[in-house]
C-alpha cells in the first residue's frame, strides 16, 4: 500500500510524462487560425507559439488594413514574454513531482496546471475580441454592425473569409497534459477515501 | 420537220452532257475529311483546376515574342516579351529594360524570332534556359524558365540573317549561329555584284557558362558564302560534330528564286567543332576589331546593363580545311536534322522529289579514305552515293523539316503538299501521311531533336490559314493542330490558332519546371538604387532638371500620390516599388500624356517610367493592373507648372498631402 502522502506509481509516471511534453510545447506551434477563401487557393493560417506569431502574417495584416483590424505583431503581446518560462517551469515542477513523490507537490502542479490553462483561455479570447471590435473608424469597408472576433475554436465565417480556430501541435499536447493532469488529480483523490490509514 | 429523230437527237445529246457532268464529278477525287475521331476531345481536354502535361516554348517569328503553351490543350499561358517591345508590361520601355534592346546601331524596338532551344544536358532537355535567335539585326537571347524572362541578349557582329541559330550541342557547350545572308565583314562596302569575291559566310561560336548561363563569343569560323538555313547537333557517335543545311551554292546575290535554284546539289555542312574549339583555344585565330552590344538582367538591381565590345576572334577558312566537310544534298535544302541515335542525317531539299538519309559512319568512313568527289572554296566534297544510307522515295512535296519519336520514326513537314509524312529512319519506308491545314511549315514532337524524345504528340504549325477559324479580316493568325502519335496511325485531335509565325517549338514536360517558377521577389533582395522599401522611404527629389519620384504601391494606395513642383520640360523618373509580397498581385502605373507605356510591376520589384512634362497642368496618375477592391481609388495628381517658376517640390499621402496639414 503507498503511504498516504506518496503518490501512485501511474501519478509518477503520468507526471513525469507531462513534464517532459511540455518542454516540446516551447518548440512547438500551439494554435492556428487558417483562412480560407476563393482568391486564396493555397490557403492562409496564422500559427501562435509559445514565443512568436508564424504563417503569413505579413499577407493577413495586409488585408485587415480593409476592414480596420489592427495590425498584428508579436511585440504587442506581452504574453510572449513569459510564456516560455511558464512552460519551463510547469515541465520542471512536472517532473520534480515523480521525484519528490509527495501529494501535496502533485495537487500543486496539477491544479496550478488546470487554472493557467483557463487563464490562457480568457486571455486568448479577450485579445480575439479587442481586435475583432475596436476596428479605426476610417477603414475603406464598414459593414454596419460587423465584427471580425474570431472563433475561440471552431469555424466562422468572416466576409470573404472562413476562419477555422483550431490548436496545433503544442495545443494537443498541452491539452493531453490537461486531460492526464485531471485525471491524475481523480484518481488520487478517489484513492484517498480507500486508503487504511498506515501507521509508522 | 423530222421531230422524233432531233427531238431524239437533242435528248440523247441533253442527257449524254448529264452523263458526262455527273461522271466528271464522281470522277474527282474525293479530299479527306477533316473529321477528328470521337474521343479527340477526350485526348487534349485538360478539366478545370488541372494542369497540361508539357510546355511549349513557340517562337513568334514576325512578332519577336517566345509564346508558352500548354500542350495537349493548346492554351496559350502567356506571351514573353524578347525583342520586341511590349506596351503591356513596359518591356522595352521602362528605363531598366530599355539596355536590353541596345545594339550597335542604337535602339532597336523588333526583331524576327525564328527558333527555340531548351538547354541541353546529355543531350536532354534540361530546363534551365531557353536560347532564341534574332534574325533581322543579329542577336542571341536567353531566357529563365524561373522567372520566364529574357535576362541576356547578345549581338553578333559580322553577321547578316542569322537563321541557323540558336542551335546548342549537348551539354550546352556552345550556342552555334550561322548566317543566312553572306556580306562582306562589319565595317566594310563593296559593289554588291563583287558578292563572290568579297562577301563570307560566318558561324559564331557562343560559349555558354554552365553555372550562370552568360554567353560570349569564344570565336567566329569564316566560311563560303552560302546561305546557311539551319543547324543540329550531332549525339552518340556523331558527337563532337554539327550539320548545317546550305543553299545558294550558285552563289546568287539577285532573284535568288530562280538563280539559287539553278544547281542540282547544294550542300550539308558538317563542322568538328570540337577540332574548332581546340584550334580557337590555342590561339589560331586572328583578332579583328567590331562592335557588338551585350545586355544582361541583374534580378537584383531589377535592372539591365548594356556594353559594346570591340574584338572578336577568327578561324579563316585556311585553317580549317580539315574541320569543315561538304555532303551533296538535293536541292536547296532547309532542314538538317539528325536523328536520336546521331547516326542518321535527314537532309531536307525544298525543291527535291526526295529525301537524302546520311549515315555518319559512312561520313567518317568518306573522311578517312578520301572519297571526295570535288571541292568547293577550297573544302573538300564528299562523294554523294558513299555517304548516303538511303533515299525516301516519292515522300511528298517540298520537305522542310524532320522531328523524331522515341520509336525509330520519323516526321517530316511536306510544304508544298500540306502534309505530314511519317517514315521508318532505318527502313526509309513510308507508314502514314496526314494532311495539315495549310501548308505546314515546322513541326514538333516533344524531344523531337533531343537524344530521348517523348513521342506522344507532333504538332503543326502552318503558314496558310484561310478558312480554318472564324474570319477576323484580311490578317488572319497562324494555325497549329495537334496530332496524336502513340498508335501507328497518326490522328488529328485539336487545331488552335497562334500568335505571330511559329518557326520551331521546344516541348518539355511540365514536370520539369514547374515547381521552380518563383511567384514574388524578396523585397530584403531589392537592390535597386531608387528602391524605396517601406513608404516611410518615398519621396520626390530634385536634381536640377531631373526630377525622381521614389513612389510605393500597396493595396490600395500609390505613396505620395500628391506631388507639386514639377515644371514644364523636367525629366521625371517615377521609380515605382511593389511593396507587396503575396502571390498574383502585381501594380501597373501610368501617368497622362507620358509618350511612353505602361509599367507593371511585380511583387518585391522596381521599376521607373521616364515622363518629359510638354504642357502646364495638373497630371493623374493611377494603377493600371485591378489589384484590389479598391483598385479605381489608387491614384493620384502631379501638378505641373511652368518652366522657370517658382513651385517647390512638395509630396504626401493622406495627412502627409499638401494642404491637408498646415504648411
Amino acid at each position: 500500500m503507498v503511504p498516504r502522502n506518496r503518490l501512485l506509481q501511474i501519478t509518477r509516471i503520468g507526471t513525469a510524462i507531462a513534464g517532459v511534453a511540455l518542454i516540446f510545447v516551447i518548440f512547438l506551434p500551439i494554435w492556428r487560425i487558417e483562412l480560407d477563401a476563393p482568391q486564396y487557393p493555397e490557403g492562409l493560417a496564422m500559427q501562435i507559439y509559445a514565443d512568436r506569431l508564424a504563417g503569413e502574417i505579413d499577407i493577413i495584416n495586409g488585408l485587415n488594413h480593409y476592414i480596420g483590424m489592427r495590425t498584428l505583431h508579436a511585440d504587442d503581446f506581452w504574453e510572449f514574454s513569459i510564456l516560455p518560462y511558464i512552460f519551463g517551469g510547469f515541465a520542471l515542477v512536472g517532473v520534480l513531482v515523480a521525484i519528490v513523490n509527495r501529494k501535496w507537490l502533485f495537487f500543486t502542479w496539477a491544479f496550478g496546471f488546470l487554472a493557467f490553462a483557463v487563464l490562457a483561455m480568457i486571455d486568448f479570447y479577450k485579445w480575439e475580441y479587442e481586435y475583432g471590435h475596436n476596428l479605426d473608424p476610417k477603414a475603406p469597408i464598414q459593414v454596419p454592425g460587423m465584427a471580425y472576433q474570431p472563433p475561440l475554436i471552431g469555424f466562422k465565417q468572416l466576409l470573404n473569409f472562413g476562419a477555422f480556430s483550431i490548436p496545433d501541435t503544442g495545443g494537443w499536447i498541452l491539452t493531453g497534459v490537461g486531460v492526464i493532469a485531471a485525471g491524475l488529480i481523480f484518481l488520487e483523490l478517489k484513492r484517498k477515501k480507500n486508503a487504511p490509514i498506515q501507521t509508522i | 420537220m423530222v421531230p422524233f429523230q432531233l427531238k431524239s437527237g437533242k435528248f440523247i445529246l441533253f442527257s449524254a452532257s448529264l452523263a458526262l457532268l455527273a461522271g466528271s464529278s464522281g470522277c474527282k477525287p474525293k479530299t479527306a475529311g477533316t473529321a477528328t475521331s470521337g474521343d479527340a476531345a477526350q485526348k487534349v481536354y485538360v478539366a478545370p483546376g488541372e494542369y497540361d502535361e508539357f510546355y511549349g516554348f513557340v517562337s513568334g517569328g514576325f512578332s519577336g515574342q517566345l509564346s508558352v503553351y500548354g500542350y495537349p490543350s493548346g492554351r496559350l499561358l502567356k506571351v514573353l516579351p524578347v525583342f520586341s517591345q511590349n506596351p503591356e508590361n513596359g518591356w522595352g520601355y521602362s528605363e531598366e529594360t530599355k539596355p536590353m534592346l541596345n545594339t550597335s546601331h542604337g535602339f532597336v524596338p523588333f526583331d524576327d524570332l525564328h527558333h527555340v532551344q531548351v538547354s541541353q544536358t546529355n543531350g536532354e532537355s534540361d530546363g534551365r534556359w531557353v536560347f532564341v535567335n534574332g534574325n533581322n539585326t543579329p542577336r542571341v537571347a536567353r531566357l529563365d524558365l524561373t522567372t520566364f524572362k529574357t535576362v541576356e541578349i547578345l549581338e553578333l557582329p559580322n553577321s547578316a540573317g542569322n537563321h541557323s541559330s540558336p542551335f546548342i550541342t549537348e551539354n550546352t557547350e556552345y550556342v552555334i549561329a550561322g548566317t543566312r545572308f553572306s556580306v562582306p565583314e562589319d565595317g566594310v562596302e563593296y559593289p554588291i555584284s563583287t558578292y563572290k569575291e568579297n562577301f563570307k559566310g560566318t558561324v559564331s561560336f557562343i560559349k555558354v557558362d554552365p553555372e550562370s548561363g552568360e554567353m560570349d563569343i569564344e570565336f567566329q569560323l569564316e566560311v563560303p558564302a552560302l546561305n546557311f538555313d539551319l543547324s543540329h547537333t550531332g549525339k552518340g557517335p556523331s558527337s563532337g560534330w554539327f550539320f548545317f543545311s546550305t543553299y545558294n551554292t550558285e552563289k546568287a546575290y539577285t532573284l535568288l528564286e530562280v538563280n539559287a535554284s539553278q544547281n542540282d546539289k547544294d550542300f550539308i555542312m558538317a563542322v568538328n567543332w570540337k577540332k574548332a574549339a581546340e584550334l580557337a583555344q590555342s590561339r589560331k585565330g586572328v583578332k579583328k576589331k567590331v562592335k557588338y552590344a551585350h545586355n544582361k538582367w541583374d534580378e537584383e538591381t531589377h535592372s539591365a546593363s548594356s556594353t559594346i565590345k570591340t574584338e572578336i576572334l577568327t578561324l579563316q577558312p585556311e585553317v580549317l580545311r580539315d574541320i569543315i566537310y561538304f555532303i551533296p544534298c538535293p536541292k536547296s535544302p532547309h532542314g538538317c536534322d539528325v536523328d536520336p541515335t546521331g547516326e542518321y542525317i535527314v537532309g531536307s531539299g525544298k525543291l527535291a522529289a526526295l529525301l537524302p538519309v546520311f549515315k555518319f559512319s559512312k561520313i567518317l568512313e568518306a573522311i578517312e579514305k578520301k572519297d571526295f568527289e570535288g571541292e568547293y572554296d577550297g573544302f573538300k566534297v564528299l562523294r554523294y552515293e558513299s555517304v548516303l544510307h538511303g533515299e525516301v522515295a516519292k515522300p511528298g512535296l517540298g520537305p522542310l523539316h524532320t522531328e523524331f519519336d522515341d520509336k525509330g520514326n520519323a516526321y517530316t513537314s511536306f510544304f508544298v503538299s500540306s502534309e505530314i509524312v511519317k517514315w521508318d529512319v532505318k527502313s526509309l519506308k513510308i507508314l502514314d501521311r496526314v494532311p495539315t491545314y495549310y501548308s505546314i511549315g515546322h513541326l514538333t514532337v516533344p524531344g523531337g531533336d533531343t537524344k530521348k524524345p517523348y513521342g506522344k504528340y507532333v504538332i503543326a504549325y502552318n503558314k496558310i490559314t484561310k478558312d480554318r477559324y472564324l474570319p477576323t479580316g484580311p490578317e488572319l493568325t497562324q494555325s497549329a493542330q495537334l496530332f496524336d502519335i502513340s498508335g501507328d496511325k497518326m490522328q488529328l485531335l485539336l487545331d488552335f490558332p497562334v500568335i505571330g509565325e511559329p518557326h520551331y517549338s521546344q516541348i518539355i514536360p511540365a514536370s520539369m519546371i514547374k515547381d521552380k517558377s518563383i511567384k514574388i521577389y524578396k523585397i530584403e533582395d531589392n537592390k535597386h538604387p531608387y528602391a524605396a522599401k517601406g513608404e516611410n522611404q518615398a519621396k520626390v527629389v530634385r536634381e536640377g532638371k531631373t526630377v525622381h519620384v521614389y513612389m510605393t504601391m500597396i493595396r490600395s494606395h500609390l505613396a505620395p500620390d500628391v506631388i507639386e513642383g514639377i515644371k514644364v520640360g523636367d525629366e521625371v523618373y517615377f521609380h515605382l516599388t511593389n511593396l507587396e509580397q503575396d502571390w498574383d498581385i502585381p501594380h501597373g502605373f501610368a501617368v497622362k500624356g507620358a509618350n511612353n507605356a505602361e509599367l507593371l510591376v511585380m511583387p518585391g520589384e522596381t521599376q521607373t517610367l521616364k515622363w518629359v512634362p510638354q504642357q502646364v497642368g495638373v497630371f493623374p496618375f493611377y494603377c493600371t493592373d485591378f489589384c484590389s477592391a479598391l483598385h479605381q481609388e489608387m491614384s493620384g495628381y502631379a501638378r505641373v507648372s511652368p518652366a522657370g517658376s517658382n513651385t517647390p517640390i512638395k509630396f504626401g499621402l493622406g495627412d502627409t498631402a499638401p494642404g491637408m496639414a498646415d504648411d
